[in-house]
């Protein structure tokens, strides 16, 4: 009797926790802002440019708290297929927006709701930089910008009302070298293959930017010129890939890298002395006390960008919220915060008035630094005296060549990119 | 089941938790991976459908045997080297480690101890134990430089580090616990008065070895092989890491579909990769029943 009470007492506790399972599952369902008194944003993204004192200050100045939900870029874009409610606002990269905005799963941006949308860099807008055209190969952000409406899931080719994702961040990518142990000039995207540095080279094995600098480096080494190295074809895919299988077979990689980290490591160690790096790892290996350049090559930058946007089904105060949080991120202090990094923010002239005059001309102009240049987190990056590598914005952002990109033949060259590292 | 509730019914209440957990997270999820294996699918969607595409695109070429072995073939080929490598040395490894710790280490507390020295590769996150071998099999790192300073070697050794030998070599590291602990429980069920009856017959140490301690050992070491096998058949982060992401897995195959959205193909291939290394453990349950042994 007394086993059969507490057996029935347990089937009534457990009862009750799956009950409770159940209720939590379903209030996930609702945004979270709804549910604090306090507004939190679950912020998607990659989060590589967020900091804690970034968050801090947002709740100081708006009150607004964000919950970060970390994830790599691609497994940002899988989130959005797949868990488009999980999330308030998302970071993504304008080279996702061929394979996201059919889908509909996020909303046009309103650009009548972003004060600062006549400052945004004409860069994203137009694609120019200081009134000259820069190389649009590639999905650059103004091909994928504008949206017909609303609602649309077809891009617009002028300017609307709408756009895919209110640009945030943006960068020059290029090849990360130690020029400790090179011991002569670098100059060309060339010499990733050059079999001087054979067993000391690597790139990054995320297929849809790894295929970008190989195809910078076919054609810098003149094997091939890409009508449009952002969009090739199938032929032009195994050309590329047959370059680098063959380098691979010789033994030119030392390492393929996936992650930030490993990036920093094969540099840091010596066991790579050119590879394919992003901004921030230079910073990181530099921050060390060893000697890393993010070096300028004739044949220009691979750039990309980054912006906000939102889940279609936000509305109401949601949508006041994130627009407002947005409202913020243009207004300067992050952009300074994001120029002290090393990459670019959207809204330059905001964020001029958060930076020294000193900074501006380091990181802006391509100027001597006049006094010790240091990261946000107040690591220093660099002497007095020296000068950023590629120089000022208009040199570095003017020199792009091509963007991240999506292709039309993405699945081929998935396939043909996983044949290479099998190879 | 409906057989076993008709005689049982309190044994049949019993396994209702279980089976419930079994099929929500296990059978359902399987049942669709084999479903969406079929799927055809676009950049951003996956569309319903009963197509082989995706089974037909793993084996393309692959019987074509004028030109180089297939990327399919390759790769699993390269992981049955791993596996039979890292088995073999984890069985050996372990196989010692369990006995010396069954055997010659009689007190419960110092079992206890050495037990919890054997699990402290896994008190480490992979990202530290990347960087950590770098120092030690690097180009710069410390074996090289013993070598150069003791004129061993005129260069720096490279296969150290990011090829084969140093896949193998994290493997062993990490899963040379799985194959001790069921091995070192196969021994401690060993009656001892079986080794003193053939000493006193006059069985020596290899005989004793060889003729009582392995084939009681038999379910401890296939249990421990399952584990081995199933893990290094499936592993992509320590082939990756270790190989300098130059090595193929299907492990790194399966997630570099899944990441662009490719899942009837990665499904495709998890289902592959499944029968596989199902097929592996039917053959080893069928040298040794292990229910039986149990």
């Amino acid at each position: 009797m007394n086993k059969n009470l507490t057996r029935r007492k347990m089937l009534k506790t457990s009862t009750a926790a799956l009950g409770a399972v159940a209720g939590a599952g379903l209030l996930k369902g609702f945004p979270a802002i709804h549910a604090a008194d306090a507004p939190v944003i679950r912020y998607l993204g990659t989060a590589v440019n967020m900091g804690d004192a970034v968050q801090k200050k947002l709740f100081d100045d708006t009150g607004i708290k964000v919950k970060f939900i970390v994830k790599t870029t691609d497994e940002v874009v899988k989130t959005i297929f797949t868990q488009p409610n999980s999330f308030d606002i998302v970071d993504s990269e304008y080279f996702s927006m061929p394979k996201l905005v059919p889908s509909g799963n996020l909303l046009g941006m309103d650009t009548k709701r972003i004060k600062e949308w006549d400052n945004v860099t004409s860069a994203f807008t137009k694609g120019e930089v200081a009134g000259k055209k820069i190389g649009d190969q590639g999905t650059a952000p103004k091909k994928v910008m504008y949206l017909k409406g609303a609602k649309s899931k077809e891009f617009a080719s002028e300017p609307t009302q709408y756009v895919t994702l209110i640009p945030t961040v943006y960068n020059a990518d290029t090849l990360g070298i130690r020029p400790d142990l090179i011991k002569r000039p670098i100059s060309s995207w060339a010499e990733l293959l050059n079999p001087e540095f054979k067993g000391k080279a690597s790139i990054l094995n995320i297929p849809s930017i790894g295929i970008m600098d190989a195809a910078m480096v076919v054609e810098a080494m003149g094997e091939y010129k890409y009508p449009d190295k952002g969009n090739m074809t199938k032929e032009e895919i195994d050309l590329t890939m047959k370059i680098f299988t063959e380098a691979k077979k010789s033994g030119q990689f030392r390492a393929f890298w996936s992650d930030f980290n490993e990036s920093v490591n094969l540099m840091a160690s010596g066991e790579v002395v050119i590879q394919s790096m992003w901004s921030p790892a230079i910073t990181a290996v530099r921050t060390k006390g060893i000697p890393c350049v993010y070096q300028p090559l004739k044949e220009g930058y691979r750039a990309w960008a980054a912006g906000f946007g939102l889940p279609a089904t936000t509305k109401g105060r949601q949508a006041d919220i994130c627009y407002e949080f947005i409202n913020w991120y243009l207004s300067g202090w992050v952009g300074a915060y994001l120029n002290r990094q090393g990459y670019y923010s959207a809204v330059i002239p905001t964020a001029k008035k958060y930076m020294e005059a000193y900074e501006w001309d380091y990181w802006m102009m391509g100027k001597p630094a006049t006094a010790d240049i240091m990261s946000p987190e107040g690591k220093k990056l660099a002497s007095k005296g020296e000068v950023r590598d590629g120089g000022s914005y208009e040199a570095r952002m003017g020199a792009v060549a091509c963007w991240n990109a999506t292709m039309d033949e993405n699945k081929y060259m998935v396939r043909k990119w996983n044949e290479m590292i099998a190879s | 089941m409906m057989k076993f509730l008709k005689l049982k019914p309190s044994v049949g209440l019993l396994s209702i938790p279980y089976s419930l957990i079994f099929i929500f997270f296990f059978f359902i999820p399987l049942a669709l991976t084999f479903i969406i294996s079929f799927w055809d699918y676009n950049e951003y969607s996956i569309i319903p459908d009963f197509i082989f595409e995706n089974y037909s695109y793993i084996f393309k070429d692959c019987f074509n045997f004028e030109k180089d072995l297939c990327v399919t073939f390759k790769t699993y080929l390269s992981t049955f080297l791993f596996c039979f490598v890292t088995w073999f040395f984890t069985l050996i490894i372990g196989f010692f480690v369990a006995y010396f710790l069954a055997f010659y280490v009689s007190s419960i507390t110092w079992q206890i101890v050495l037990f919890l020295l054997c699990t402290i590769p896994f008190w480490t996150s992979n990202v530290i134990r990347m960087i950590s071998w770098i120092p030690l099999l690097g180009r710069n790192g410390l074996i090289n430089d013993f070598l150069l300073s003791t004129g061993l070697a005129d260069a720096p050794q490279e296969w150290l580090l990011y090829s084969g030998f140093s896949i193998v070599l994290a493997f062993v590291h990490l899963y040379t616990l799985f194959m001790i602990v069921p091995i070192f429980n196969s021994m401690m069920r060993i009656d001892k008065s079986i080794i003193e009856a053939a000493y006193d017959n006059g069985a020596n140490g290899v005989q004793i070895l060889w003729n009582i301690i392995v084939p009681l050992c038999k379910p401890g070491i296939v249990i421990g092989s399952i584990f081995v096998i199933t893990v290094v058949m499936g592993d992509f982060i320590t082939i990756g890491i270790m190989g300098g992401q130059q090595i193929p897995s299907i492990g790194k195959i399966i997630y570099v579909e899944m990441s662009y959205l490719q899942l009837p193909a990665a499904a495709a291939n998890a289902v592959i990769l499944l029968a596989l290394t199902l097929l592996i453990i039917w053959i080893m349950t069928k040298m040794i029943d292990i229910r039986k042994e149990l």
